[in-house]
């Protein structure tokens, strides 16, 4: 099910291939909790950061171990120092001759995309400026697979849904589960009309609200993201907003006993600390989960370039 | 005008490409989606808001002694979708069409996204794929930012 040579955007992904990176996921989470398995034994990955990230660029490197093989890296310090005098296009073309497969992070929209066409190995999107990160919406959907139930979803997209790439690409990838979306977040921070327009064209109406209270206890996943500072001009509304829609123990009564919290991270104050040890914290979990998605992709993406 | 003040004005060409029914306004964008500027030789005559039947106002560009080629002139149907090509031999029409889209428009338009990777100095061509035509939306094939209006503000 699965002939692609490059991981870049959820848009070319079917309802078939992410169930086939999900299930072989599943089989390869034994090894992402530290069961021996050498399938990439002698492969190398390298990691190109041309921007800071800890979660993703440790946990591809984790997936990349498990799996016995290697990883070189680049720094965003080196990264940097490359990206001013050299095109990227020259990089990817010296880097994809030292490594079986490269994993991107870079600061410009299409960068992954740019990457691919020059690599003569597989690319990885770990993330381009705004644009796309397609291996966190598949750990998203893993969690919500795992955790919850893809099928007759009820979920909400809570905070920041104008620049966050992740809700952007999950709303998508939700779409072709046929799941019913609410969108709730600030009227300034609403999804862009392009996006909830493609989401009709897939035949998923979204809702929209601007508060919590009554949506929270209708939905069987909750997920949050950070509404960043530095969208808002003024301190005071910022802070404002940030508390309504802050996520306290208090904010749980009534909810669905099933229900999941999920949250890309970091997180700074949009869930309180106290929520951790509910049942619905699924955050960390999530974030762990990232690590047998992308085994599944590296082994599916490298073993094929054998 | 009837027709022969028209030909007062322009004389039909001999040899060459006539483009004709370009919405008024936009031979000049039309002329420099195919790379005329001045430095070239060959006769140009453009005609701005001339009488139309069928659209009120049109422009006709007259290229002589260039027969221009079908995926050349299809680029020109992101700002004039209706425009007709005329391959014009020893004063006789000998090949006419109506120009169609292609699916993919490379090098002609940038993105109108300032943090794509096509707008940096990389070595690729702006590439945007044609979603549908009418109306025209495109996508880049870079960010995968739609383009649906102003599109001549985007010309390369």
């Amino acid at each position: 099910m699965f002939g692609k040579r490059h991981v870049l955007s959820m848009r070319e992904f079917s309802r078939d291939e992410i169930d086939s990176v999900l299930d072989l996921a599943e089989s390869l989470e034994p090894y992402a909790r530290g069961g021996r398995c050498e399938a990439l034994s002698g492969k190398i990955l390298a990691l190109l950061f041309f921007e800071p990230s800890t979660r993703t660029r440790l946990s591809f490197e984790t997936a990349m171990m498990r799996l016995g093989g290697k990883t070189l890296s680049l720094g965003p310090a080196e990264g940097s120092a490359i990206a001013k005098g050299e095109s990227l296009a020259d990089t990817i073309r010296v880097i994809g001759a030292y490594a079986d497969a490269l994993v991107i992070r870079h600061p410009k929209e299409g960068s992954a995309r740019l990457a691919s066409q020059f690599s003569p190995v597989p690319v990885l999107n770990a993330g381009d400026g705004a644009g796309h990160h397609p291996t966190q919406t598949l750990l998203d959907l893993y969690t919500i697979r795992k955790e919850s139930s893809l099928e007759d979803l009820r979920i909400a997209l809570v905070g920041d849904l104008k620049y966050g790439r992740t809700v952007h690409s999950l709303a998508y990838a939700l779409a072709l589960y046929g799941a019913d979306i609410t969108l709730v977040s600030p009227p300034t921070l609403e999804m862009p009309a392009s996006i909830k327009a493609d989401l009709a064209g897939k035949g998923t109406m979204v809702r929209e609200a601007h508060h919590l209270d009554s949506v929270i206890r209708d939905v069987d996943v909750l997920y949050v993201t950070r509404i960043q500072r530095e969208r808002f001009p003024d301190p005071y509304e910022y802070s404002k907003v940030a508390k309504s829609y802050r996520i306290g123990p208090e904010s749980l009564d009534g909810v669905r006993d099933g229900l999941i919290i999920m949250h890309p991270l970091p997180r700074v104050d949009e869930i309180a600390p106290e929520v951790d040890e509910t049942r619905h914290a699924l955050y960390f979990k999530q974030s762990f989960y990232g690590v047998p998605v992308r085994m599944a992709l590296l082994k599916m993406l490298m073993e094929e370039s054998r | 005008m009837t027709e022969t003040e028209m030909e007062l004005r322009v004389t039909p060409i001999g040899n060459g490409t006539v483009i004709d029914h370009i919405p008024a306004g936009q031979a000049l964008n039309v002329l420099k989606i195919l790379g005329i500027d001045r430095t070239t030789e060959a006769t140009i005559s453009v005609l701005m808001n001339v009488s139309s039947l069928r659209s009120g106002k049109k422009d006709i560009v007259k290229v002589e002694d260039r027969e221009l080629k079908e995926e050349e002139v299809n680029k020109i149907s992101l700002i004039a979708p209706g425009a007709t090509i005329n391959i014009i031999r020893n004063r006789r029409v000998v090949e006419k069409y109506t120009v169609d889209m292609p699916d993919l428009i490379v090098g002609v338009l940038r993105c109108p996204n300032p943090s794509c990777i096509s707008n940096t100095n990389e070595p690729i061509k702006s590439q945007l794929l044609v979603k549908s035509k009418n109306p025209v939306v495109l996508r880049c094939v870079y960010c995968e930012q739609p383009i649906t209006e102003n599109i001549a503000d985007y010309l390369i």
